[in-house]
């Protein structure tokens, strides 16, 4: 049953949320705009009887939960763009030694130290890679407060279930932004043995070791091989994305996050000219949500898509993959921390809409 | 139908983040959308501080709000750099106790009170923010006197109850500005 609905700000709940979903092993660097998790953490992981650290950098963040995981823990860590960077390397091993963890990235805009606003400037990190090897993360973009509270507690079940490092991408926007949010008298936490865990013989006649270091090419293909297998489960089973307004729509937009929730206003404004705009909004961003886009431009009533991104176009790679050339795929974006006004994206419908000629479009 | 948008706008210190908070989570009690959303970044003590508060009956996209339909002001720099983010015919409340001029716009309401000096008299300077969000509740209909009241008592831990009336006193002092 959900609770009284409270005002709640985004970092905060996501420490709630990694704490309700049985996270006791927290290890963080601050940097704005994501420090409050830890000012969170600091508090109420004492209380709950977990561990809190603040590490000495990020990459000591990271590999404690490297250690964490390995010892079968729930535990997360949190940072901001430049943070996550620095985290990279840790979260290559994990995937590597195939270890469960939840890693939240609220951007800030990019690149070097850049400013501290919103962006989304880090989706090729997130969603193609980061760190080195062939490895993917599961990567979330929650577009609300509430549903940033819904999906960090689902992360650490799929984190757990797979294996892998689980990735919420906000931003500063959703970070900083106070909103109402109910939380549940009780979370869908799924247990999930983890017999692999380094945590003690345990009577078996084996060392449990972790790692990720495989010398012979053979072994370390099979390695690989498998991962590749898990990757392609994921892909089949959880892809995440609401469909806005498909039926009938002329123009579809694409946009996750902090711009979906612009986007979804300007659908509104749109209908009241009379122009019928839909939305996939991406929930996974990996695996990404290739199939109901490819649905969406073999719609005979789709003319065009626009893609609205907090960055130069990142996202709109996967979108033209999934549209495939069938129709034209137009972009709008803002940079350096700026959001885009809902008029601004509006125009561009209205001229996409009138065929005129503007930038973009091509296949 | 209810789609309205405040920035509250002062120096550090003056209580502009808590005040917009207090808005938010009156709205809220109303049972509406509502979003708060705090400038952020390498402000210092005495600098500005800005937030800005959506209420609606549907979802909020953007909570950063560029277009106002009222803002609060509470110092000088604040007045200047918020006055062009006012909708046309929105409402401009102002502390005029701190600020001596008036904006240029001709195009939008003004209410000039003496939020500061009401705030002194009243025993803290807290309760400037809250005079004019007496005057914007009353002169806008966007929050009722009584959820503002109430939603008080909710989110104050009991040993603060007893600020509750003479916050309301600041409601009320600001309100008679918006007749």
């Amino acid at each position: 049953m959900a609770q009284k609905r409270v005002l709640m700000k985004g970092n905060e709940v996501i420490a709630e949320a990694a704490i309700r979903a049985g996270c006791r092993n927290y290890f963080g660097y601050p940097i704005t705009p994501q420090t409050e998790v830890m000012h969170y953490m600091a508090k109420k992981m004492v209380q709950v009887g977990g561990n809190f650290v603040q590490a000495e950098s990020e990459v000591a963040a990271i590999n404690m939960v490297y250690g964490a995981a390995t010892a079968g823990f729930r535990t997360m860590t949190s940072s901001s763009s430049p943070g996550i960077s620095l985290k990279q390397e840790g979260i290559s091993y994990i995937a590597g030694a195939e270890l469960p963890a939840v890693v939240v990235n609220i951007v800030r805009a990019g690149p070097g130290l850049g400013g501290i606003q919103p962006a989304q400037g880090d989706y090729f990190q997130a969603t193609k890679g980061g760190g080195h090897g062939d490895y993917r993360n599961i990567v979330i973009a929650p577009a609300s407060v509430q549903e940033l509270y819904e999906l960090v507690v689902e992360a650490f079940n799929l984190a757990d279930k797979y294996r892998m490092t689980c990735m919420i991408l906000g931003d500063g926007t959703l970070g900083q932004m106070m909103e109402p949010v109910a939380f549940r008298d009780e979370e869908p936490i799924e247990t999930i043995e983890k017999p692999w865990a380094a945590n003690g013989r345990k009577g078996d006649s084996f060392h449990h070791t972790v790692t990720s270091i495989y010398i012979d090419p053979d072994v370390l293909e099979r390695k690989n091989l498998e991962l590749q297998e898990k990757y392609q489960i994921v892909e089949a089973n959880e892809v995440r994305y609401e469909a806005i307004n498909m039926e009938d729509a002329e123009i579809v937009i694409t946009a996750f996050s902090t711009c979906s929730r612009i986007c979804r206003n300007v659908i509104r404004q749109a209908a009241e000219l009379g122009i019928k705009v839909g939305m996939i909004r991406p929930i996974t961003l990996w695996p990404f949500p290739y199939k109901a886009i490819e649905e969406a431009a073999n719609m005979s009533s789709v003319k065009a898509f626009l893609d609205v991104e907090l960055n130069a176009g990142q996202m709109i790679e996967d979108v033209k993959l999934a549209v495939s050339g069938k129709k034209p795929v137009y972009f709008h974006g803002r940079l350096g921390g700026n959001l885009p006004m809902q008029k601004e994206i509006l125009d561009k419908i209205v001229a996409i809409h009138e065929g005129k000629n503007i930038e973009g479009g091509n296949f | 139908m209810i789609d309205f948008s405040i920035i509250f706008a002062g120096f550090g210190g003056q209580g502009i983040l808590s005040a917009g908070k207090m808005a938010a989570e009156a709205a809220l009690y109303e049972g509406r959308e509502v979003s708060w959303f705090p400038s952020y970044g390498p402000e210092m003590r005495g600098g500005t501080a800005n937030c800005s508060v959506v209420i609606s009956d549907s979802p909020i996209g953007s909570p950063v709000v560029n277009d106002a339909d009222v803002v609060i002001c509470l110092n000088q720099p604040s007045m200047e750099k918020f006055e062009s983010q006012l909708k046309p015919g929105a409402l401009m409340i102002l502390d005029s106790s701190l600020i001596k001029t008036r904006p240029t716009r001709t195009d939008i309401k003004v209410i000039a009170m003496e939020a500061s000096d009401i705030a002194s008299e009243l025993g803290k300077m807290m309760f400037a923010p809250i005079t004019m969000i007496g005057c914007m509740a009353t002169a806008t209909g966007c929050l009722s006197r009584e959820s503002f009241e109430k939603s008080l008592y909710e989110i104050l831990p009991e040993r603060k109850h007893n600020l509750i009336p003479k916050n309301m006193e600041a409601f009320d002092r600001g309100a008679a500005f918006a007749q």
